[in-house]
């Protein structure tokens, strides 16, 4: 089995937004739309620095957050909580 | 084999179905157990059915869409979920249904009035048709909710959704509405029929795999789980998560039937519930106007009311129905259903609950021929007695 190993397994970290929400329909509501406007960002797991629980949140590096406005007013009434995190 | 049992499943479903779950089954991981790709894949999958649910249902948003593994389940986390709560309280609660009604129904009902809630039954005639006048005549003080079918899965009889939700609108009651003999045939819309609850099965119309089926949650609704469990979501909280769909969902979701559902809702939009519709009542039209003269048949339920559910119950003058459903597995490899059809009021209402009755039902991919050999099938067996 070929695995594909980054050579550089410390991944360089940055500013993100880090956007949770009410339920996971509305993280995979909200990656739809990003998807079908190739807007930026991608779901993960919800950092430990927001909720020891699981569940999924959208992130996207912190200089690329203004172009998720348009995005988060349409999806305002799912949206939990926006952090900023170093990632 | 002829194949008329539609109404208990759809045996023939479309290729698109049968491919979806087969790549899902190598495919998907487990909805929101986790991030990575196999796990969004279904999450994706999940989701998307969420939005077609949403859309044929007119239901206010997909995430008021819960996956159950059937309407039975359904039914159960609705009744349970919004009624028994209010007679834990010690509040009075009397509720509404009909004759017409099947044990997925029924049964929960009688549950709660083991503990203290009162049941009023809309009274079917001979016909298995209902009075809506009769139906709010009902109504009183204490009731909280109407509970009933779109449709008979007896007589293909069909309930007056619009005249059902304004009757609950105008007294402030919760409606829930079972949709098994109808979900992906009749157009059917929450919002504008007032509908606060709706139960569908996958396997049915619907086209899906067995063990599919959910609920759509209207927005005024609040329902308690009857599972607890995994939720993927707040998992160092005690109790289950408050938002929907999480809320309904305790446990692992049937990524891979859902992903055939899913397939099944598509082949729905493509082809057109309509043209399905109609032609299923071609079918089911031609072969009562095929049968009903035959000597000694008795055919049930309402044929002067249109549009109905494509289903043709039928007795045989001095034939038990086990008899001639076996006789027509059996001779004529035609599958057919006999006996009670979970449904004991409505056949009470006929006259049929010692003898029952044979249920002939019809899906879209039956053809003219199928329904032309079930008539002479029925004749020969009519004449030969």
């Amino acid at each position: 089995m070929n695995l594909k190993v980054r050579k550089n397994a410390v991944r360089e970290k940055t500013w993100k937004l880090v956007v949770t929400f009410q339920n996971t329909a509305g993280a995979l509501a909200m990656e739809s739309f990003c998807m079908e406007r190739q807007l930026p960002g991608r779901l993960i797991p919800v950092p430990r620095q927001i909720s020891a629980g699981c569940g999924m949140a959208w992130c996207v590096a912190w200089e690329e957050r203004e172009l998720l406005g348009e995005a988060l007013s349409r999806f305002a009434g799912q949206v939990q909580e926006q952090h900023r995190l170093w990632l | 084999m002829i194949y008329l049992d539609n109404a208990a499943t759809t045996l023939k479903k479309p290729e698109s179905v049968i491919r979806a779950v087969t790549e899902a089954m190598g495919a998907l991981g487990n909805v929101s157990r986790g991030v990575h790709g196999a796990s969004l894949a279904a999450a994706r999958v999940v989701y998307q059915a969420r939005e077609a649910a949403a859309r044929m249902f007119g239901c206010p948003g997909p995430e008021r869409v819960a996956f159950t593994c059937n309407v039975t389940e359904a039914l159960n986390v609705a009744i349970e979920g919004i009624f028994a709560p209010m007679l834990e309280k010690g509040e009075p609660v009397h509720l509404v249904s009909t004759d017409l009604e099947h044990n997925s129904v029924l049964r929960p009902l009688y549950r709660l009035e083991e503990r203290g809630a009162a049941l009023s039954f809309a009274a079917a005639d001979e016909k298995g048709r209902i009075s809506y006048e009769k139906l709010e005549s009902l109504i009183g003080p204490d009731t909280r909710g109407i509970v009933c079918t779109h449709a008979s899965n007896l007589t293909g009889n069909l309930l007056d959704l619009v005249k059902i939700g304004e009757i609950a609108r105008r007294h402030g009651l919760c409606l829930i509405v079972d949709a098994a003999q109808t979900a992906g045939v009749f157009p059917i819309d929450m919002v504008k029929m007032g509908i606060d609850v709706l139960c569908f099965t996958g396997h049915k119309s619907l086209m899906g795999p067995q063990g599919t089926g959910g609920l759509c949650v209207g927005e005024e609704v609040t329902i308690r789980p009857l599972k607890v469990g995994g939720s993927g979501v707040h998992s160092y909280d005690r109790r289950q998560p408050d938002s929907l769909p999480e809320a309904l969902e305790a446990g692992t979701v049937n990524a891979h039937g859902i992903a055939g559902l899913l397939a099944g809702f598509s082949w729905i939009e493509e082809t057109g519930m309509e043209k399905i519709r109609k032609r299923e009542m071609e079918l089911a039209i031609g072969f009562y106007e095929g049968l009903r003269r035959i000597p000694g048949i008795t055919v049930y339920g309402d044929w002067e009311t249109l549009p109905r559910a494509p289903i043709v119950t039928v007795n045989l003058e001095q034939m038990d129905a086990g008899e001639l459903a076996d006789l027509l597995w059996t001779d004529y490899e035609i599958a057919v259903r006999a006996g009670a059809h979970c449904a004991p009021r409505m056949h009470r209402a006929l006259g049929t609950d010692r003898s029952g009755a044979v249920r002939f039902s019809f899906s879209v991919f039956n053809t003219e021929e199928e329904a032309a050999a079930a008539v002479r099938a029925l004749r020969e067996i009519a004449g030969q007695r």
